[in-house]
């Protein structure tokens, strides 16, 4: 029996009945009187100065309210991290990429405005195009940003121990080159706006964003708006993954042509236009140097990547950093050096996506550490057992576990896959194979440099009592933050779940990072923990005075008052809330037990509104070296995972048969969300290991910017995920809670990759293991066997 | 040029005047505020906009207003009773197949149309039918496993 009555329960989504019932709003749902409808004139060009840009019959055309450039918007640059604001919101001087925004027009309606981008006439010098890694770094290649020589716009240099001297000293050393794609984010929702300027001066934005207070931070500063007369409101997000984390430029414009007009405006991405932002996860290639001795240890990895980062930098600076730090852990490696260039592009910019940066590099370290184990004669699950950390361990770059149940995870995919009856012993074309990974629980630092709150929450008690109201800025994007949030407040108080409103996602509830780096659990957990406890201590104080007993005497449970010494005469409080509900059916009443109600009552008349407040920034944490804030976090999940496919030898198709998941997430606030998130991230992570890529040609245009041609996972291709959930109980997490959002995907993909080694004998180092991918491998194979009969082992 | 359509929805019938070039979709979004309905692709591949006309489920982005004259239409809002919930959404709700919610109302629809055919189908053909029905959140797992159980107690 849990301790608990309303956390690690599975109780279901607050949202989840207006959801089912189609009434929940999305951002297209909403209609405001008189709202103008916008639309966005991108680039048809990957690489172009701006010689001219007429806008004259665009404004000329009847229904036409606004038309703006880069001269109405101006020129002041923003991004995601200060240190690369390389962005305007309309282009000015040159376009980047093939979707770079130059013009947009707000009309009385879609058509119009469309009508209005065709009549823009934008005169382009054509420029030489890089559309690749190697070609950006090309000798004498044109530059993306002239500031950015050889089109390197971040790079990463990091040493931990001495890797070449350790290295050195090693059994066995390997070296592998790995090659990732390109992805989107593949939500099913489009990005949409609507901007709302009032006559007093006021803007509202309306956005289907992960991060209003990014939004609001990033648009203020762009449009010189003062912070207090901007308020970013979240409706419901049809998920988000990363890529709709940071401001972009179809709310700004947006907001300046509502000011402009004075009049609501509306904008929606097209599922083109979701391809064309990006700002999802990157391209890699990843050649990873990883020495070991004979028993097994691991004593070495030396990591170089290539980040193919598109046009503009977005979350690529922390991308780059986390694309290292995510390495060496879960595992006691003592010597690691990372060093990483993120290259411009003449393409859409690169971003996050779940499991930001380190995906990727996970997928190319747990592929080489099997064929490490293959070297060594070592079973796999014994190579991670061998050296995974454990609670108490600090990894190389400093990042400490202070629970880390990655011993319990491998144990349980272990044995609840039938790991040891069937590695080595599947019959030709089928595979099995198990892969680890560990991710932070909410960026240490915020993406800004400051010393702000990352979140803070208020909870009103209602005057009547019986219900409470939590308020916070957090983003509700599908992942079940807002019923987590509910019943950590219910729980902390004492009440029923459903005493217990939400409200989130709105800049005038407070400060809350939004929904990124698996943190809202975590860290906005503790500050509705915190406004509960405060809500319960004004409660209890009041009463404790009124019945003349101390409040250590007092607990709340199930929302009744529990007097844990024996009875009290509560009497006196109980008439006179009877008293002021004279009339009202189901009072409480004689001798049963006094209610939360009725105490929450007493309250409100001694002391006005009771209002808790909690607020949550994390302690302070390890790391001085350069780039330590990204990959620190005040906690850590961690999981394992073995997957089983079979490959059709003859056409090269896999399918995932089965994967077994155990997460650890520290205490699961809600059990089926946890579960959700795990059968979630293995199919965004099988998805990305097996058909997704996005594609360009040659003149940098998407081939595939539609949902048939990139193939994200549908229900045939996912198989049932067995979910163990694991919980080391996290001494800083709210109820020993940690992340579980995108941990999760780490994984996935070298599970897979190991599994179809164990199928074919082929190693893939180029992602996405489609059939045609595969069935080149299978035949070039069979021709060398057929060339070389001595190679049949 | 308009032209004159009539049409059903959710029980209710509708005169409206539509341009030819306009959707099912848009008309039951925009003329009829039926938000239920979602919009996801505009190209018939993610499944949201999915409704059932004349008892067989569609995209309603493929389907031209015009086409739908005459036609009987379910939305996401005329599943459920008076006494609540469908027992469809029910499952969704209970047993956790709802995160974003976005594909939702679509899957729940897709569903429908399968258990009036199938009244208690297998994984396999649940999976078939959601098939034309995206969903980046779940896994599908558990939309699955929600529909089954109305399959199992015969309430669909």
């Amino acid at each position: 029996m849990s301790e608990y009555t309303v956390v690690n329960s599975r109780a279901p989504r607050v949202d989840a009945p207006d959801k089912a019932a189609g009434r929940a709003l999305y951002i297209d749902d909403i209609r405001l009187p008189g709202m103008l409808y916008g639309a966005i004139l991108h680039s048809s060009l990957a690489h172009a100065r701006i010689l001219n840009i007429d806008t004259s019959r665009a404004k000329e055309l009847a229904g036409v309210k606004s038309v703006v450039t880069s001269q109405d918007a101006g020129l002041v640059k923003y991004g995601v991290s200060p240190a690369r604001y390389d962005e305007t919101v309309f282009c000015h001087d040159k376009v980047r990429y093939i979707g770079d925004e130059v013009a947009a027009v707000a009309a009385v309606d879609l058509e119009t405005a469309m009508e209005a981008l065709s009549l823009i006439k934008v005169d382009y010098e054509e420029l030489p195009a890089v559309l690749s890694i190697e070609e950006a770094l090309a000798e004498g290649a044109p530059l993306v940003h002239e500031e950015y020589r050889g089109n390197i716009g971040a790079q990463v240099h990091q040493e931990f121990g001495d890797v070449e001297a350790a290295l050195a000293q090693c059994d066995v050393v390997r070296t592998d080159t790995f090659r990732s794609k390109r992805q989107d984010g593949g939500f099913i929702e489009p990005q949409g706006c609507i901007a709302e300027y009032d006559a007093n001066g006021n803007l509202t934005l309306r956005s289907s964003t992960q991060s209003p207070h990014y939004v609001q931070r990033t648009i203020a500063m762009v449009l010189g708006i003062p912070i207090g007369k901007l308020r970013v409101i979240k409706p419901y997000v049809g998920g988000g993954f990363g890529p709709k984390v940071a401001a972009n430029a179809m709310e700004m414009a947006a907001c300046l042509m509502s000011m402009k007009t004075g009049k609501p405006v509306k904008m929606n991405f097209t599922r083109e236009e979701v391809f064309l932002y990006g700002r999802a996860r990157h391209q890699f290639v990843h050649t990873l140097t990883t020495g070991v001795n004979k028993d097994g240890t691991l004593v070495a990895l030396k990591n170089e990547c290539y980040l193919e980062g598109g046009a503009y930098s977005s979350f690529g600076i922390a991308t780059i950093y986390y694309a290292g730090s995510l390495l060496g852990g879960p595992y006691r490696l003592q010597n690691m050096k990372y060093d990483a260039y993120r290259v411009y592009t003449n393409k859409p910019a690169c971003g996050a996506q779940r499991g930001h940066g380190g995906v990727i590099a996970r997928a190319a370290w747990e592929q080489q550490l099997d064929r490490i184990a293959e070297e060594i004669g070592m079973d796999p699950v014994e190579l991670r057992l061998k050296n995974m950390m454990e609670a108490g361990d600090v990894s190389c770059n400093d990042l400490k576990m202070n629970s880390l149940g990655m011993r319990e995870c491998i144990e349980a995919v272990r044995d609840g896959s039938g790991w040891k009856e069937k590695k080595g012993r599947l019959p030709k074309g089928k595979g099995i194979g198990m892969a680890c990974g560990f991710f932070v629980s909410g960026a240490g630092f915020p993406i800004y440099r400051s010393d702000t709150y990352h979140a803070t929450v208020t909870i009103h008690v209602s005057e009547d009592g019986g219900t409470v109201h939590v308020y916070t800025a957090s983003a509700e994007i599908g992942q079940g933050s807002d019923t987590a949030f509910a019943m950590i407040a219910a729980e902390t108080i004492g009440i029923p779940l459903d005493s217990v409103k939400i409200s989130s996602g709105d800049t005038e509830f407070g400060i809350d990072l939004g929904a990124y780096s698996s943190r809202q659990t975590l860290m906005t957990g503790h500050a509705v923990k915190e406004a509960a406890v405060d809500v319960r201590r004004q409660i209890l104080g009041v009463l404790a005075r009124e019945l003349k007993v101390d409040i250590s005497e007092l607990d709340i449970k199930d929302g009744l008052i529990v007097f844990k010494h024996g009875r009290v005469d509560f009497s006196h409080v109980r008439t006179r809330y009877s008293k002021e509900h004279r009339g009202w059916q189901g009072l409480p009443k004689g001798r049963e037990p006094l209610t939360f109600q009725e105490a929450a009552r007493i309250a409100y008349l001694a002391r006005g509104t009771i209002v808790g407040r909690g607020k949550y920034k994390p302690a302070e944490l390890g790391g001085t070296h350069k780039g330590a804030a990204v990959g620190t976090s005040p906690a850590y999940g961690c999981s394992a995972q073995v997957v089983e496919v079979n490959v059709d030898m003859e056409t090269g198709k896999i399918t995932v048969e089965k994967m077994t998941d155990a997460h650890d997430c520290g205490f699961a606030i809600n059990r089926t969300s946890v579960e959700g998130q795990m059968q979630g991230s293995l199919s965004m992570g099988l998805g990305e290991a097996l058909q997704e890529e996005v594609k360009f040609d040659q003149k940098g245009r998407i081939l595939n910017p539609n949902l048939a041609e990139y193939k994200i996972a549908t229900s045939l291709d996912m198989p049932n995920v067995e979910p163990i959930i694991v919980e080391s109980h996290e001494p800083y997490g709210p109820f020993g809670a940690k992340e579980v959002g995108e941990g999760a995907i780490m994984p996935t993909i070298p599970a897979i990759l190991n599994a179809v080694y164990d199928a074919t004998g082929i190693r893939f180092q180029e992602l996405p293991l489609t059939p045609e991918r595969v069935f080149m491998a299978l035949r070039a194979k069979q021709q060398a066997k057929g060339k070389n009969p001595a190679d049949e082992s | 040029m308009k032209t004159l359509i009539n049409i059903k929805v959710n029980g209710r019938a509708w005169d409206l005047a539509v341009e030819p070039n306009r959707t099912l979709l848009d008309v039951l979004r925009h003329d009829l505020e039926l938000t239920g309905t979602k919009r996801g692709c505009d190209l018939g591949e993610c499944g949201s906009c999915t409704v059932i006309l004349n008892g067989k489920p569609v995209n309603s982005c493929l389907v031209l207003a015009i086409q739908a004259n005459g036609a009987e239409v379910l939305t996401i809002e005329g599943l459920a009773g008076p006494s609540g919930l469908h027992p469809l959404q029910r499952a969704f709700v209970e047993k956790g197949a709802i995160q974003c919610g976005f594909c939702t109302p679509g899957m729940i629809l897709s569903a429908s149309s399968l258990l009036q055919k199938n009244p208690k189908p297998g994984e396999e053909e649940i999976r078939t039918a959601l098939s034309g029905n995206l969903c980046r959140c779940t896994g599908y797992q558990k939309i699955v496993e929600a529909i089954q159980s109305v399959g199992e107690r015969g309430q669909g």
